[in-house]
């Protein structure tokens, strides 16, 4: 992260991480597994990291999480906010694929990206969050990745339809060059 | 011979998504310390030439730019935004953005900061500048405290502490109260004087630029420039009727009167106006119009007894004790100074907030009514146009309303053409909200709720930010709607707007309504217009300049009789 | 309807805790919460815990401003606990080497080792909560950004911390704002409306706050560019505030604490405190 960051990602990082707390706030439904819950904040996450590229991304999960914990929970639980931010720099990795900043989001890509993010969330979820649980507090092992399968699997379903219909609405609100004129 | 800052050689730019250039062949110099004051249509490129200034376009903005620009003697494409930056500092349109810090004190400081100044030389400078714009009593406020002309001194603040060379001010007055419109004024006028500084201003409200003088006057239209002369030769010449623009109002009065104005001179400084023939001329003008008559009251439509609000993190009470009473087919306008409550009250008429008191609509108590509930009686246009829009799609947001209310596809296709011409927004319907100029934005969400035809329609400052044309449409529509028997009340820190447009003012100040009048009554009480930061119009001005009987009747006839050359025209 | 939701955010204040500088307050808690974090010392836990609850009576903060905060974090803390337990009973017989029954057998037995395991647990909470909660009520959010950039942060990152919480309030009124502006057009989304009604309200709300938000980013980096943010190396701030001897002393408690959990882990050959062998 030595590399210079732009204005713009800076803003980024600090409005998405805005919204991946208040969107986790008001925006999230608890699955019924302890501490592990449905929110619409990883949509949020995807969103940056695919527009703003894996600075931000990263930032966003890292800042976002910590902040939200600190002031939810009072408590921050390092091993998922390290995942989170993992997840933002993938999220970012896959947007310099995608073109939907410039307003192309085919059915090609919407295939892709949902790929892609299963596969991430997997990673991330039920393998990186439990590991850093074990390894930082020692809790046991079946439970740890009971609660990552379960963040994987909600975390794919949303972030899969949140993010499919965010992206294509976005794609097509995306003025094409030259494309406006005033009618009668 | 000063030197050139500014000059523009047959310059075009397009942004990218345009398939027009939006401004065409600019030819336009600038030297060091003058004084320009920027006037056109709402959306004819003045928010985009100031970006031509600063260096937005093209570094942030992308589009195709054709001929020279230079700014400092350099090329514009060849110089840094932040080279650009100390030469040119930009107070911009939409204040939403531009308040950056966490609190007021660290907002001025921000390029402080940035040019790593020591906190010794920072204090006292923030210090210095917040005093300057009468903000140094709430350094440690957030933005979230503030009222909207509150903001916008701090983002006059935040920018002058650079001190740079150049200072671009886009629409400085849109949110200020009259008196401190003046004041804003009167503070940039000083900062010129003292420095040396070269002052552009973009702004609707010509006359109360003209407050202080400028030394040139450029006139844009549909992104070329067609006029560029001294405030007293456009003032004689037609040029400013015919794209749209309003003069000053005490000019068209001197035409009404038959006053030849090409030969008066100091014509755009009301203060040194003198001569006999005009009192004559004024005079028989006005012995020549009859007088007026009021409107009746009717049935009661909305009552206020004892309201009291306070927001949660705050320790005054934001309104104190509101009582009144609308009577249907009213036009009410609510005035006076920044932060005094005008926003505040009208959130919680439609009960966006949760106050205590009694709220009746036609004698039944409203308390316990949902928002749903209450807009479909009270449609309200929120002073700030970002928080109201929902829709990516122009067309979409107009439509939305009518949609949610179960409306025919077609009668909701008619209904939102209908709305956006009067808006003058029907050629831009099928764009996306982002491509619109700030006045523009604004329009859109007046038609979303006009389009509703709601019993009664509050709208926070409709005018800010409008140009004369679209503003006379509007205002016409609401007065067709008023005629219907639609109830309309506005709060505005335009004084002609709330003389021309409305039957009763309430002045607040501090959360209180400290007069409830006539308009025309509200603007001849010179306590009162001290007391809530209100201005006198010019025309009132020039009445007494003249030293007319009755001035205060000398304006009710203006206005009457500009209404019917207007309706003729 | 806004604002019915309490969050840890900064008090006003005049103790001691609020006097001490950001960064060293910061410091303290990054280093402390380090030294609770690896260690299952129950002697450290319980001094740091004792230590840190007698803060929280010093720093003049009522339990009203946190008391809703502070039962939902109890809630959410015995959850957990109680999955620990769930899912792996036998869990503390294997770190501690040894296995006093308590209460019944076969997959669901206690024992006297799982207790103390648990006991740990909630120490951790006692130790890391209070100073979290004293951190947040009492350190302004002004100083927090320079507080970042001095303990080696890059400035960039610190600021963008600083426009987060700058923002949030700001889009959490934009939220609300949308949803009064959709209940205005139409929408009804109070208590009147059936639930399937409001889940769909609520849902049309997402997407106006993103489009809002990107707009935000747009015309706030605008802004901060035209006043030359990112230009140089490095950036002075406004709301730094100077260290006192206290806070080189706040700063030197901290490692020592970190110090001692260190000592220990060599002490107990492990994180692990074991009093049963
Ligand atoms: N970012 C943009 N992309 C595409 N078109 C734009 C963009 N910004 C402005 N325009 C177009 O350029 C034209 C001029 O806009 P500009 O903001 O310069 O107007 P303005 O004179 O400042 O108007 P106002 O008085 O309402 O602020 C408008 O028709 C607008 O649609
Ligand atoms: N959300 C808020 N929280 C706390 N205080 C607020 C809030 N909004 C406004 N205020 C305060 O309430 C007072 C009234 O604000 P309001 O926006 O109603 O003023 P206004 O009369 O509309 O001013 P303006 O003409 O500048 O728009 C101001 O002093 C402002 O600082
Ligand atoms: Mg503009
Ligand atoms: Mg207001």
């Amino acid at each position: 992260m030595k590399k210079d960051i732009s204005v713009k990602t800076v803003v980024a990082t600090a409005i998405g991480v805005a919204l991946f707390v208040v969107v986790g706030r008001f925006g999230s439904i608890p699955t019924g597994i302890p501490n592990t819950e449905f929110s619409l904040a990883y949509p949020i996450l995807g969103l940056i990291g695919v527009l703003f590229g894996p600075i931000a991304g990263g930032l966003t999960g890292l800042i976002g999480h910590a902040l939200k914990d600190a002031v939810f929970y009072g408590s921050v639980w390092w091993s998922w906010v390290i995942s989170s931010a993992i997840l933002g720099i993938l999220f970012g990795l896959i947007g310099k694929k995608l073109k939907v900043e410039q307003g192309k989001f085919s059915l090609k890509d919407i295939v892709l990206f949902n790929i892609f993010q299963v596969i991430s969330n997997l990673i991330v979820w039920a393998v990186v969050a439990p590991v850093g649980d074990v390894l930082i507090y020692s809790e046991p092992a079946n439970k740890v990745y009971t609660q990552g399968l379960v963040a994987s699997l909600v975390n794919s379903v949303g972030i899969g339809i949140a993010c499919t219909i965010i992206f294509a609405v976005y794609a097509k609100t995306r003025v094409q060059k030259g494309s406006l004129s005033k009618e009668d | 011979m000063r030197k050139k800052v500014i000059e523009f050689v047959d310059f075009s730019f397009q942004y990218e998504s345009q398939s027009e250039a939006t401004l065409k062949n600019i030819n336009l110099s600038i030297y060091e310390g003058e004084k320009i004051l920027i006037v056109g249509a709402s959306g004819s490129g003045k928010s985009t030439l100031v970006h031509c200034l600063n260096g937005l376009i093209p570094h942030l903005y992308k589009g195709k730019m054709t001929g020279s620009a230079k700014i400092g003697g350099k090329d514009l494409e060849s110089q840094s935004l932040h080279e650009l930056s100390f030469q040119t500092g930009t107070v911009l349109q939409d204040t939403d953005g531009q308040f950056i810090g966490l609190t007021v004190g660290e907002d001025i400081a921000f390029a402080l900061e940035n040019d790593e100044v020591s906190q010794e030389v920072m204090l006292p400078e923030v210090e210095k500048w917040a005093e300057k714009v009468e903000i140094s009593t709430h350094l440690t406020h957030k933005p979230q405290e503030l009222s909207g002309g509150q903001k916008q001194r701090v983002s006059m603040a935040g920018v002058l502490i650079s001190e740079s060379p150049i200072l671009l001010f886009d629409e400085p007055l849109a949110n200020l109260d009259p008196h401190a419109g003046k004041e804003t004024i009167e503070l940039i006028d000083e900062l010129h004087k003292q420095t040396n500084t070269t002052v552009i201003i973009v702004e609707h409200r010509l006359e109360d630029v003209l407050h202080r003088n400028v030394d040139r006057i450029i006139v844009v239209n549909e992104g070329e420039i067609v006029s560029d002369t001294s405030p007293d030769e456009l003032l004689k010449s037609e040029t400013l009727m015919t794209y749209g623009i309003r003069e000053p109002l005490y000019v068209t009065a001197m035409k009404y009167a038959e006053i030849d104005v090409k030969n008066v001179e100091n014509l755009a400084d009301l203060r040194y106006l003198k001569g006999k023939e005009i009192k004559q001329k004024l005079e028989n003008w006005q012995g020549k119009h009859p007088n007026l008559v009021t409107k009746e009251a009717s049935e009661e439509l909305l009552s206020l007894e004892r309201v009291n609000y306070r927001y949660q993190n705050s320790q005054k009470k934001v309104l104190n004790d509101i009582s009144f009473q609308i009577q249907k087919g009213e036009r009410i306008s609510i005035v006076g100074k920044n932060g005094s409550g005008k926003s505040t009250l009208s959130k919680v008429i439609c009960g966006f907030l949760q106050a205590n008191g009694t709220f009746l609509w036609q004698k039944k108590e409203i308390r316990e009514h949902s928002i749903k509930e209450r807009a479909e009686k009270i449609g309200y246009v929120m002073q700030n146009p970002n928080q109201m829009i929902s829709k990516t799609m122009i067309f979409d947001e107009v439509a939305l309303g009518l949609k949610l209310r179960g409306v025919e596809e077609e009668e909701i296709k008619e209904r939102v053409e209908k709305t956006l011409k009067v808006c003058g927004l029907y050629s831009f319907r099928n764009w996306p909200i982002s491509a619109l100029s700030y006045g523009q934005k604004k329009r859109v969400t007046i038609a979303a709720i006009l389009v509703l035809e709601p019993e009664m329609i509050i709208l926070d400052e409709p005018t800010a930010g409008q140009d004369f044309r679209n503003y006379s449409e509007m205002m016409n529509f609401l007065d067709e709607l008023n005629a219907q028997g639609k109830t309309i009340v506005m709060i505005t820190h335009d004084m002609h707007l709330m003389l021309e447009y409305s039957d009763r003012t309430f002045a607040m100040l501090d959360g209180e309504i400290l007069a409830d009048k006539l308009p025309s009554e509200v603007l001849t009480d010179e306590q009162l217009v001290k007391k809530a930061n209100l201005k006198e119009t010019s025309l009132f001005t020039l009445a007494k300049t003249f030293e007319l009987e009755k001035p205060e009747l000398f304006v009710q006839k203006f206005i009457a009789y500009d209404r019917v050359v207007r309706e003729n025209e | 309807m806004n604002d019915t939701v309490q969050t840890l955010g900064y008090q006003k204040g005049e103790s001691f805790l609020h006097r001490l500088n950001g960064t060293s307050k910061l410091l303290f808690f990054v280093l402390a919460s380090a030294a609770c974090m690896t260690t299952y010392d129950t002697r450290f836990l319980l001094f740091v815990g004792i230590a840190s609850i007698f803060l929280f009576k010093i720093s003049g903060i009522r339990w009203r401003q946190v008391s809703f905060v502070m039962k939902f974090i109890f809630v959410f803390s015995l959850l957990n606990l109680v999955a620990v337990f769930l899912f792996d009973p036998a869990y503390a017989e294997k770190i501690y080497e040894s296995k006093t029954t308590v209460l019944g057998n076969g997959y669901f037995h206690l024992t006297l080792e799982e207790l103390f395991y648990l006991f740990n647990l909630i120490l951790k909470y006692c130790c890391t909560v209070p100073l979290a909660v004293l951190f947040l009520l009492t350190t302004n959010p002004s100083q927090f950004a320079s507080s970042l950039n001095k303990i080696g942060v890059s400035y960039k990152i610190s600021y963008a911390v600083s426009l987060a919480l700058r923002y949030i309030p700001d889009v959490q009124e934009d939220f609300f704002n949308i949803i009064l502006s959709q209940q205005a057009r139409g929408y009804e989304l109070s208590r009147k409306a059936g639930f399937i009604d409001r889940i769909k309200g609520y849902t049309g709300v997402l997407l106006p706050l993103i489009f809002s938000s990107l707009e935000r980013i747009d015309s706030i980096s605008t802004a901060m560019e035209l006043r030359r943010f990112g230009k140089g190396k490095r950036r002075t701030w406004y709301t730094e505030q100077k260290f006192s001897s206290k806070d080189i002393a706040v700063i030197f408690i901290g490692l020592f604490l970190l110090l001692i959990s260190i000592c220990l882990f060599f002490v107990n050959k492990g994180r692990f405190y074991n009093p049963f062998v």
